[in-house]
């Protein structure tokens, strides 16, 4: 039985939407923050498969920045979740409806 | 064969963890299944011979990313459970139609429309993704890029900071 890229891709896809329900369905931030992660090695697992399949590197170039940016967004995002926690006492979306800070 | 039991083994785990971040209820043990995931994915990008790749999973995700989600979840504690009512009217049920919308799509594309690589494949003589042939890659053609990535990063890591160290007066509720 020969695993094709296709296989990988298929992971890859599966992965993104389960990311994807986590973040819609999930309340607490921390959560929905990791569903986003999830989403992004999802990606990442597309690019390495497909660069590997058409033979070059360019996927991993691509993977390389895209890990950079989660790191950044990670560090900042959780920065903004522990000041709102720190204001507001809770890590839930739907108690930080309104605007004002 | 070997390839087959390596890809089922990396899909069962992978698909697990991710299931376990999204349905665990104690937020350590999504971190937990994260992790999980994270490692499933650097053994694939082994196979995909991505080795830089994969040990920059290892390091940066599995390592540094966890590491801090693990404390901002200590700071905010564990104990408090989530509130499992949905405020929003007809949530779940878009969510539902959402996915299996994608699903659908999805399915259309690779049953009945299908695609095709471009080119024959390759595969077998795919260049192999170590330190060295990356960063030729990387600082012959991305030179700017990477130092940007240099400049976001250091941008970032003052903002944390700033965003962690300034505490505003808390009003009174």
């Amino acid at each position: 039985m020969i695993v094709t890229s296709g296989w990988y891709l298929t992971l890859a896809a599966v992965l993104f939407v389960i990311g994807a329900i986590g973040l819609l369905v999930r309340r607490n931030a921390l959560i929905m923050f990791m569903a986003i992660e999830l989403m992004l090695n999802a990606v990442n697992l597309t690019f390495v498969a497909a660069g590997h399949r058409i033979g070059t590197l360019d996927g991993q170039v691509a993977v390389f920045f895209v890990l950079v940016v989660a790191a950044a967004e990670v560090a900042v995002g959780l920065a903004i979740i522990v000041a709102v926690f720190r204001q507001r006492r809770t890590a839930s979306v739907d108690e930080l409806s309104d605007l004002r800070g | 064969m070997v390839d087959a039991v390596l890809f089922v083994i990396v899909a069962t785990t992978a698909v697990a963890g991710a299931l376990g971040v999204v349905m665990a209820r104690n937020p350590v043990y999504s971190a937990m299944g994260l992790l999980a995931t994270m490692f499933s994915l650097a053994v694939a990008y082994v196979v995909h011979l991505a080795h830089f790749v994969a040990f920059v999973q290892v390091i940066v995700y599995a390592g540094a990313v966890m590491t801090l989600f693990l404390f901002v979840i200590m700071l905010i504690g564990v104990d408090r459970s989530e509130d499992t009512s949905e405020s929003l009217p007809a949530q779940r049920l878009l969510v539902i139609l959402l996915t299996g919308l994608i699903a659908g799509i999805a399915g259309i594309l690779f049953f009945a429309v299908g695609f095709e690589w471009v080119g024959p494949d390759p595969a077998s003589l795919s260049p192999s993704g170590t330190i060295e042939a990356l960063s030729t890659e990387l600082f012959a053609g991305w030179l700017l890029p990477v130092l940007s990535t240099a400049l976001l990063l250091t941008i970032s890591a003052v903002g944390a900071l700033t965003l962690a160290y300034f505490r505003p007066t808390r009003r009174t509720p």
